[in-house]
């Protein structure tokens, strides 16, 4: 019988390499290099400060590496910035949720398909022609994620207004209204409550497969890892100290020393 | 409110999309309409189109276009006054030196100077924000009304900088007397506002609200920051920049570039304030409540000494204006900072709700 791993990852779409990125005299990475296979769950896991968040914001071009080369879906990029990794289809959420607090659940989702729409803003202050037709394909669109995710209660409402563990799945269905072929989420489960991890865990996997997403995610809590993914890799002080299936990476003797402690 | 959408259930998108999704608002708006085109005109005397009316309505424009920008885009400025001194320049100098030029071209040209202005001013935007970028707004005021005093093409070499706005006609039609500028003024500023609030609610509004609220989200769904913000000031200014022009032409009738200093621009921000900022509507409440403010004042101010028998100081009248703007803003910003808009808003829930408390 094949492992979950093996029906699901096809080719390697991103390839990170010998990445170092260094803040002043901090060195937040230092020579990390792993790949992505497309459709798998790939993990990131490591104790507070290992670099984990800084390695999300260097795959989505918030931050620059000094060293290293990645290359996605066979092609190197070099300074790329956010605008265009979101063009090229890699969507994230945030650790601190980084909604639109001023905007409806609706609204916000919609932003996450600026991207699709085209009309200059002059179609769109006479709201004729392509900038309604837009407006009405992409509303269908969010409204398919809506149900996807079952926040259609909320739709109208002000993000503000929402508990954490809802914005947080706002905030998840924002990420995939982009149509993202690769998603980056930091600690989705983070400060949930066991019922709601179950259901983000539901969501992440389903999303997994039903819309063939590679899923790249940060997360502390390794029962949910364990579940989850398909391979890991583990941080450490910006050191990639480990690399593998979750039951490798488990009995690895570097990540227990990395996660307990070890007597020097 | 004395009505609520109960039984209005919607079956298409398209429905849930309009403006005004309930039918009790569309009607509100259109019978808004009606009596401000045909009613207003009929029964308002001279004094209250020229003095109350008109003004109401520029203000009401240049407080949408800064609420496109500090309300919607969160970029303060404080170059508001700027922008409308250079549509009114502009749109004179577009009528004086273009032979048979269209007054509403003039109008609009004078927008797209305001607004190629704005831009240039919004620069610094990308790299600084909040209290920062308001100083840098700052200097487009001064800058602006420098230039214009100091060169005085702007103002054809009249000696004293002033320069009286042009007649304005259209296909032979003049608009001279206080009811025909009023309604041009209504109809530029109905046309505008429709315009406004279409933006606000597609992506381009999103967009701005996106930069607003979360920068570094936004730029990572895909919105380009700066383009953003400079689309929002070149709005914002286009804004400003006509009613800049209608500030001239349908109100005053001659202006200098002293007259566009940052008293008006602070007066026009305190609009945005008290009416709401990120709301259309809020800029309407907010220039009719400083406009009417110190009407209202200075009737009742005589009333109040012969009911109570008092004499007041004279100028206590004026400074009472000043009095309790101050308080009004410090109560805006302390209790509601969503302003007029919002509190109609909190009672419409409120009143949704009751006698019920949730």
């Amino acid at each position: 019988m094949m492992t979950a791993a093996e029906r699901r990852s096809g080719d390697v779409i991103l390839k990170l390499e010998n990445i170092s990125l260094a803040f002043g005299g901090v060195k937040a990475l230092s020579d990390i290099t792993f790949d992505v296979r497309e459709h798998e769950v790939r993990a990131i896991i490591g104790p507070n400060g290992a670099g984990k968040s800084s390695m999300l914001n260097v795959i989505n071009g918030v931050y620059h590496p000094q060293q290293g080369t990645i290359t996605f879906h066979g092609k190197v990029r070099h300074g790329m910035n956010p605008h265009d990794a979101a063009a090229h289809g890699i969507a994230r959420t945030f650790q601190n949720i980084a909604l639109f607090k001023g905007m409806t659940v609706l609204d916000n989702i919609m932003t996450g398909r600026n991207l699709k729409m085209k009309a200059s803003f002059v179609e769109q202050a006479i709201w004729i022609g392509r900038a309604r037709r837009e407006e009405l394909e992409q509303r269908a669109k969010v409204e398919e994620i809506i149900d996807f995710l079952e926040i259609q209660h909320i739709r109208k409402t002000p993000v503000g207004r929402l508990p954490y563990g809802l914005q947080k799945r706002v905030e998840l269905a924002r990420a995939l209204a982009a149509e993202p072929s690769m998603l980056l989420l930091d600690e989705p489960m983070a400060g949930m409550s066991v019922e709601e991890k179950q259901d983000m865990c539901r969501f992440v996997l389903d999303v997994n497969e039903q819309y063939g997403t590679t899923i790249v995610l940060i997360e502390h809590d390794m029962g949910v890892v364990m579940d989850i993914s398909d391979r890991v890799v583990v941080l450490d002080y910006g050191r990639k100290i480990a690399d593998g299936r979750p039951d490798e990476v488990r009995g690895d003797q570097a990540v227990i020393d990395a996660y307990l402690g070890v007597a020097h | 409110m004395l009505y609520r959408e109960a039984g209005q259930f919607k079956t298409s998108y398209a429905a849930d999309q309009q403006v005004f999704p309930i039918r009790q608002d569309r009607i509100g708006v259109a019978a808004a309409l009606v009596v401000a085109f045909l009613v207003v005109p009929l029964v308002a005397n001279q004094y209250w189109l020229s003095a109350i009316l008109t003004p109401f309505l520029i203000f009401a424009l240049a407080t949408i276009g800064l609420n496109i920008l500090t309300g919607y885009a969160g970029q303060l400025s404080l170059g508001t006054a700027a922008f409308m001194a250079v549509g009114a320049f502009a749109a004179y100098n577009f009528v004086l030196r273009v032979p048979d030029m269209p007054i509403l071209l003039a109008f609009a040209l004078a927008g797209v100077s305001a607004a190629l202005i704005g831009i240039v001013f919004g620069l610094p935007s990308l790299r600084i924000k909040g209290f920062y970028l308001a100083v840098a707004t700052l200097a487009a005021q001064f800058f602006v009304v420098w230039a214009l005093t100091h060169f005085p093409w702007f103002s054809n070499y009249s000696t004293s900088g002033v320069i009286s706005a042009q007649k304005m006609e259209i296909l032979g039609f003049a608009f001279d007397t206080p009811v025909r500028k009023y309604l041009l003024a209504l109809s530029i500023v109905a046309v505008l506002a429709i315009a406004a609030k279409n933006m606000v609610r597609s992506s381009v509004g999103r967009a701005w609200m996106a930069v607003r609220d979360m920068d570094v989200a936004a730029a990572v769904i895909g919105i380009r920051p700066l383009p953003t913000k400079l689309l929002a000031f070149a709005i914002s200014s286009f804004y400003c920049g006509v009613a800049g022009a209608l500030y001239a032409f349908a109100y005053l009738g001659t202006v200098e570039p002293e007259g566009f200093n940052l008293d008006l621009s602070f007066r026009i921000l305190f609009m945005v304030i008290i009416g709401g900022v990120g709301s259309i509507l809020g800029s309407f409440l907010g220039a009719a409540f400083i406009v009417l403010l110190p009407i209202f004042l200075n009737t009742m101010a005589p009333l109040l000494e012969h009911r109570l028998g008092l004499q007041l100081p004279a100028g206590l009248t004026s400074n009472l204006e000043l009095i309790v703007f101050g308080s009004l803003i410090i109560f805006f910003l302390a209790v509601e900072p969503h302003g007029l808009a919002r509190l109609w808003q909190i009672g419409k829930e409120k009143l949704r709700l009751w006698p019920f408390p949730h």
